[in-house]
């Protein structure tokens, strides 16, 4: 029996890879044809019918460009960086639901890699991990404006860490448990999260923006006044890791925001619904989907929207700001939680 | 809830993520052609000459952030216990975390005050 429930996890582990991998790569097209329209250009066209190959085009690109290894860097970290920040990336959407479990025969197929009890603090893990990647690949290049890009990059991020900790603790009142499960099954019938902790939920998407680099908080690849950031002397794939496991983590930010706080794959209305269990199945994976891609299309919006901030504007903003909404947030919620 | 098979199926995650990132690497390594020169191996460094290495001091602030950033995570992953089962607990946990947060609060304004976070 074992067996079969490890075949049934290597099937949909193979299989969230395979989608987190195109739904990154099809970012990087969506991310150039969003900046097209909001600048009223055309965007990438060339490559296939309306340039939907341009994704295989770059990845195949990445792959055939040199491989250089400056002579001053540390060559095993230089090597090691990228991979821990791919992995990590990678790790962190094995706590996700999602979608209802689909029945075969009289077994349940669950879409969900590790039913953890710790979930939340599980992806907490992955990011801060990732942020290794960041300082190793910035440092053991060995040029000055990797090292800027480094140093700013992780104290922003674990800058955020805090406020991004302490707004999910505010949920946690709420929701009494750490498995993203069960805090997806109580937002049934369009109980969502979002209506309860608005301030935690604008919270933590500020601070997903940061955690991920994205604009406005793109300080540690500043290309204006960094060159590149911390990946200013990697090239070839090296560069490509880097590179897509930021889409990457975008596309998990994006899944773990409509988890948490706007009702994961359920929608009101379709809960109702009196479907069949495959094809509610079916339907749950389209309504996390499409969530999904809202909020990454809302990341793209505020890229090509809002100008960069300046690196002590970020500190101020993290520290100054958010830690103390986010402490009040959840005293506030401990107060209603308690004495309600 | 949580049993082995999750913790097996994240060592199956974790296999998929190295073999894909090991693959990757290694093929570029061969795929890519290799002429390689003395200037390409140079550090980039705006077409200067770089100066010495990049084993460089650094602002004192980003210090201070990490060593404030731990303090403060472990303060935070205490709550995530309280938070979970604040429920349970009742007033009496209510005034306890109050108490706890206070001297978070306190320490926060220590800090803010001697000015450890300005970063002009």
């Amino acid at each position: 029996m074992d067996y079969i429930v490890i075949l049934d996890k290597t099937i949909l582990i193979v299989a969230i890879f395979i989608v987190s991998l195109a739904v990154a790569a099809y970012a990087t097209f969506g991310e150039r044809k969003v900046a097209a329209w909001l600048q009223d250009r055309v965007g990438p066209n060339r490559a296939g019918p309306f340039g939907l190959l341009q994704p295989v085009a770059d990845g195949v690109k990445m792959f055939m460009k040199e491989e250089i290894i400056p002579n001053a860097a540390n060559k095993k970290l230089f090597i090691i960086a990228p991979a821990i920040f791919m992995v990590t990336a990678l790790m962190s959407s094995a706590i996700i639901p999602w979608g209802k479990p689909f029945e075969i025969g009289d077994r349940q197929f669950h879409l969900l890699v590790a039913d953890l009890n710790i979930g939340m603090l599980f992806v907490f893990a992955m990011v801060a991990l990732g942020s290794y990647g960041i300082m190793i690949g910035g440092w053991a290049s060995n040029s000055k404006f990797s090292l800027m890009g480094a140093l700013r990059s992780s104290s922003q991020m674990i800058s955020y860490e805090l406020p991004l900790g302490m707004s999910i603790v505010a949920l946690i009142l709420f929701a009494g448990t750490l498995n993203l499960t069960e805090i997806v099954e109580m937002q049934k019938y369009g109980n969502w999260n979002v209506f309860y902790q608005p301030l935690g939920f604008i919270i933590f998407l500020v601070c997903v923006f940061a955690e991920c680099g994205r604009a406005p908080f793109d300080m540690p690849e500043s290309e204006s006044e960094l060159v590149g950031g911390f990946h200013t002397e990697y090239s070839s794939m090296k560069l490509g890791l880097f590179l897509f496991a930021e889409y990457i983590h975008m596309f998990i930010s994006s899944a773990i925001l409509a988890t948490l706080f706007f009702g994961g794959y359920h929608f009101p209305g379709i809960d109702s619904l009196d479907l069949a269990p495959n094809i509610a199945a079916l339907v749950s994976i389209v309504v996390l989907f499409s969530k999904i891609f809202f909020f990454i299309f809302l990341f793209m919006w505020v890229r090509w929207t809002l100008p960069r901030f300046r690196f002590d504007q970020v500190m101020n903003l993290g520290w100054n700001v958010l830690i103390p909404l986010s402490l009040l947030n959840i005293l506030a919620t401990a107060a209603y939680v308690t004495f309600f | 809830m949580t049993e082995s098979i999750d913790y097996i199926a994240l060592l199956i995650q974790f296999s998929v993520a190295m073999a894909f990132v090991v693959v990757t690497l290694v093929a570029t390594h061969f795929l890519g052609p290799n002429r390689k020169t003395e200037d390409k191996l140079e550090i980039f460094e705006s077409g200067i000459e770089s100066i010495g290495n990049a084993r460089l001091p650094f602002s004192i602030k980003y210090f201070l952030a990490a060593i404030l950033f731990v303090m403060f995570d472990v303060e935070v992953i205490f709550m995530y216990p309280w938070a979970v089962n604040l429920k349970e607990l009742g007033t009496v946990g209510f005034v306890g975390m109050f108490i706890f947060l206070a001297i978070f609060l306190l320490g926060f304004l220590y800090e803010l005050k001697k000015g450890a976070l300005k970063w002009e």
